[in-house]
């Protein structure tokens, strides 16, 4: 079994608000490292069999169109993760 | 109809034929309101669902507020791929009226119909109150019986109500004339430039995040100067789509 691994983050010129609570409670139990949070998704696609440059390029479409909004996300990843599965 | 809709009904004459549409998905919450408000705005309501490909020959369709897919993904970003949003995004280009209250927004600049997006409130909280706003454009479907500059109050409610867009797209809807709505008082949300509602270049596609479909009746409305829950500015939005049919 494939899987594509996609990853979305949020512009960085759009305040992303969900980042700025964590950060605001990392502080809270002890962890005074950190002095910024940005909060993004994950998917990950599976497919039946391997990841073909077709399945990828399919996958990187999906991304552009549906998995992300152009208007306040960026797609910072589409990477084949078949190794982590079989792994 | 029942007795206490039918003077509203009867102080818009020659329009009772007009039958408007409100688009329910899985997870709307506020269609029965607006199917409700475009009643007493004196038309007849069509329920419409996302699985439908027909709009059943509508003059105008408004997308209700809600949760349509429970917000999975990004708001509205599911419900845009229904099969009677293919229909409203082309009788939208063709110059039908569409509303967008709330959810109904978020899901028109899913399907591309309006600019921007929708991203959480500044401040993380959901917000419910009566909110002011300031119509800063009274020539579209749905505004066209306000003033330039009237001061309305309806309610809103949201969690992800923040309107953001790149400077660009910003400075094009301000210079355009197509910033529709902006927060009076206080911004509610960290909506860029106090933006609540805009529209297209043709006028015909309104969405703003508050919600005229509460403020349409007196007694279920916000407090206006005629008193408690007296307030219906809301209803001007479905008098306006009435008028802009009749003008058509």
């Amino acid at each position: 079994m494939g899987r594509v691994v996609v990853e979305v983050m949020p512009k960085p010129e759009i305040l992303d608000p969900q980042g700025k609570a964590v950060v605001g409670a990392l502080p809270r139990l002890g962890f005074t490292q950190f002095s910024g949070v940005r909060q993004g998704k994950r998917f990950e696609l599976e497919v039946d069999g391997e990841v073909t440059p077709e399945i990828l390029a399919a996958a990187q479409e999906a991304a552009a169109t549906l998995l992300s909004n152009p208007v306040i996300e960026d797609v910072v990843s589409v990477t084949d993760a078949s190794a982590e599965v079989t792994a | 109809m029942s007795a206490t809709e039918s003077p509203s009904a009867m102080a818009v004459p020659g329009i009772a034929g007009a039958r408007i549409g409100v688009l329910t998905f899985p997870g709307t919450l506020d269609d029965r309101d607006a199917a409700r408000a475009v009643r007493l705005a004196g038309a007849e309501a069509v329920s419409l669902w996302h699985a439908d490909e027909s709009l059943q020959d509508v003059d105008a369709v408004v997308l209700p507020g809600g949760f349509s897919y429970g917000d999975y993904l990004r708001a509205g970003a599911i419900s845009r791929f229904a099969p009677a949003m293919t229909a409203v995004v082309d009788a939208a280009k063709g110059g039908m009226p569409v509303l967008g209250i709330c959810n109904g927004f978020q899901v028109l600049t899913e399907a591309h119909l309006l600019p921007g997006s929708m991203v959480k409130n500044d401040h993380l909280h959901f917000v419910c109150r009566e909110q002011s706003l300031i119509v800063e454009n009274a020539r579209t479907a749905w505004t066209n019986e306000f003033r330039r500059g009237q001061q309305i109050t309806i309610p809103l409610k949201n969690q992800d109500g923040q309107f953001v867009a790149d400077e660009r797209t910003l400075d094009e809807l301000e210079g355009e004339g197509r910033v529709v709505f902006r927060y009076d008082g206080w911004n509610p949300n960290g909506s860029r430039r106090d933006i609540a509602g805009i529209t297209n270049d043709r006028g015909n596609v309104v969405g703003l995040m508050p919600h005229p479909e509460h403020a349409v009746e007196p007694g279920f409305g916000p407090a206006a100067a005629e008193g408690p829950r007296a307030g219906v500015d809301g209803l001007t939005f479905f008098t306006s789509v009435l008028s802009s049919l009749v003008h058509a």
